[in-house]
């Protein structure tokens, strides 16, 4: 009976062995054998309707789906490209599809109604010929979202350390807080630009506004939900009032001070959006609202495209911060 | 696992005496005080280990919250050294039932923490390496928290508290959370610790056994409020073994004291 099993699991040992390391990712190699399928098609098929760009984007999609074959072949001999591609291979097969589709029922056939949906060469030709009126504009929302956000979370932090370690803070603060805060920041735009000297200054507080809030309360629960045990630890060794607000309240409230951060970023895109279609002449709002003036639909497509990519990007450096600063932490969510 | 290592350059006695004067403490609990304290006195001399034995709940841990000087007493005093207690001090340093380690902070910078809040960590930077050689992590410096298991945490926590080199270590159930293993080791080594620097031990605990292992005078406590029982002195050599028939016998009168049957 043992000896049967012994000689079972040798067999199964050996086989393994034998078989050849070289493999080939078939998902991406399919992913890529459709995206040249997605460029012949855009090239060759009669289009109703003229569009400039059409043979760089078909150009593009078999180049890219040369370069997916290519590597697909390549993964078989490196594991570093194998891992890779095997995270967003399947993604890229149901892009392919997606493309192909979407070239089918705008530029091929007409299925939508054009200028509402343009196809994906049109909006490659807005990123090809206004690259620099798209790329000033996420420059002005980029230092605009700045500015607001690092005086809201600034602000919102020490705010929110100050409530929490202070009772007499906290009386003349937590009112105001309960008070105002819930009150979206859009709510203050007419009267902000109002108020204040420039639409610059006023879209600054109002996103300081956004951010301060769920920052301000956030850090404020993490000050208060520290464990006293630290404190008593802290104080026996020695540790002035300053020690325990720099050294053990602060550092412990962090997990819950980037939870806040996070939501702030949120709270702050609304605002951006808002104050730059309502007030601020540039960022990628304006963008947005100027190419709808112009009944430009894919001008907006591309501006939204960027702004989800920058958004995105500015969260996932949000995380990489966190990250780093609480890496003493387990079970940290991945972005 | 207790490397050689110098706790103390600072020659005479290491030790700080302890009085303990008509202490009474009361929490207030929804209003109404709830005493836990009833006139406790006692002297402890320098260099003392001594272990505070009651009922879980009775006020031992109270008691050495005040020692601390974490709360001030609601009547009696409390002096050290001939100065009475007013707050925390370095030189009495707490070990609590749980570790309370910084978890945001590597082993060595917790064990740097006394150092870090006296503003001592640029001069004497080189005890913080002798304290975690004293308690066996060399090499666990960079490691944190979450890292450890329980016995490793509590001799950080040790470690913590001996790099202050304090006069009057208090010891609130340090190992009573440890497997059993792990708190055998631990109480060999906290004797060792304590022979070799010569600090004043105030140790709380509920088991029998532990104080009479490590103390060399056992104060009994009653029930809540709790008042002094007994105050039993327990001159064995060390180290000392569970089945010498002095232990034995001091363990039964001691569980005797306590209402429970051995």
């Amino acid at each position: 009976m043992s000896a049967v099993g012994d000689d079972h699991t040798g067999s199964l040992t050996m086989t393994a062995a034998r078989r050849p390391s070289w493999r080939l990712d078939t998902i991406a190699l399919i992913a890529g054998l459709g995206w040249i399928a997605v460029g012949v098609f855009t090239l060759q098929w009669p289009e109703e309707g003229d569009f400039a760009r059409t043979p760089e984007f078909g150009n593009a999609a078999i180049g890219f789906g040369a370069l997916l074959a290519l590597l697909s072949v390549a993964a078989g001999w490196s594991p570093v490209i194998a891992t890779r591609l095997k995270a967003v291979s399947r993604w890229l097969v149901v892009l392919a599809v997606w493309f192909g589709v979407w070239e089918a029922v705008t530029a091929k056939y007409a299925l939508l109604p054009m200028p509402f949906f343009p196809p994906p060469q049109a909006i490659l030709e807005v990123f090809l010929d206004d690259w620099r009126r798209l790329g000033e504009s996420v420059w002005r929302s980029f230092a605009l979202l700045g500015g607001g956000y690092l005086v809201g979370a600034a602000v919102g932090f020490i705010t929110g350390v100050a409530i929490g370690w202070s009772r007499a803070v906290g009386y003349w603060v937590h009112p105001l807080l309960r008070f105002v805060g819930p009150l979206p920041a859009t709510a203050w735009l007419p009267l902000a630009f109002f108020l204040f000297p420039s639409s610059w200054s006023a879209s600054t507080f109002l996103i300081a506004l956004a951010t301060g809030f769920p920052v301000t309360v956030l850090t404020w629960s993490g000050i208060a939900g520290v464990s006293k045990a630290y404190y008593d630890v802290a104080r026996t060794l020695g540790a002035s009032e300053r020690f325990l607000i720099l050294k053990v309240a602060i550092p412990a409230a962090m997990p819950h001070v980037f939870v806040g951060l996070f939501m702030g970023l949120g709270g702050s895109f609304a605002v951006l959006v808002v104050a730059e279609m309502l007030g601020v002449k540039a960022g990628l709002g304006w963008y947005l609202q100027w190419a709808q003036g112009w009944a430009s639909y894919a001008n907006m497509y591309a501006a939204l495209a960027v702004m989800a990519l920058s958004c995105s990007g500015l969260i996932t450096l949000l995380f990489k911060l966190r990250d780093r600063l609480l890496s003493w932490q387990r079970g940290l969510v991945q972005w | 696992m207790v490397a050689s290592a110098r706790v103390r350059d600072a020659g005479g006695s290491a030790g700080s005496t302890l009085d303990v004067r008509h202490v009474s403490h009361a929490f207030a609990l929804e209003g109404a005080p709830l005493p836990v304290l009833e006139d406790v006195s006692f002297t402890v001399e320098p260099g003392q280990f001594v272990a505070l034995l009651g009922p879980s709940g009775c006020g031992k841990s109270t008691l050495l919250r005040l020692v601390a000087g974490l709360e001030p007493p609601s009547s009696g005093g409390l002096v050290t050294d001939g100065r009475p207690i007013a707050g925390p001090h370095p030189s009495r340093v707490v070990v609590f039932q749980d570790p309370t380690l910084f978890p945001w902070r590597t082993v060595r910078a917790n064990v740097a923490l006394g150092l870090e809040a006296q503003g001592l960590l640029k001069t004497q930077a080189s005890r913080i390496g002798e304290a975690l050689d004293l308690v066996g992590l060399s090499g666990f410096e960079n490691a944190y928290p979450h890292q450890l298991s329980g016995g490793m945490a509590q001799r950080v926590a040790l470690a913590r508290a001996l790099v202050n080199e304090p006069s009057l270590l208090i010891l609130d159930e340090p190992l009573g959370k440890l497997d059993s293993l792990t708190r055998l080791a631990m109480q060999a080594e906290l004797v060792q610790l304590w022979q070799r620097a010569r600090f004043t031990a105030l140790l709380v605990t509920h088991d029998v056994e532990e104080a009479l292992i490590l103390a060399e005078r056992v104060i009994v406590f009653s029930e809540r409020p709790a008042r002094i029982k007994a105050d039993i002195r327990f001159d064995r050599p060390y180290p000392r073994h569970r089945d010498d028939p002095a232990l034995i016998q001091a363990r039964r009168e001691i569980l005797a004291l306590l209402g429970v049957p051995d």
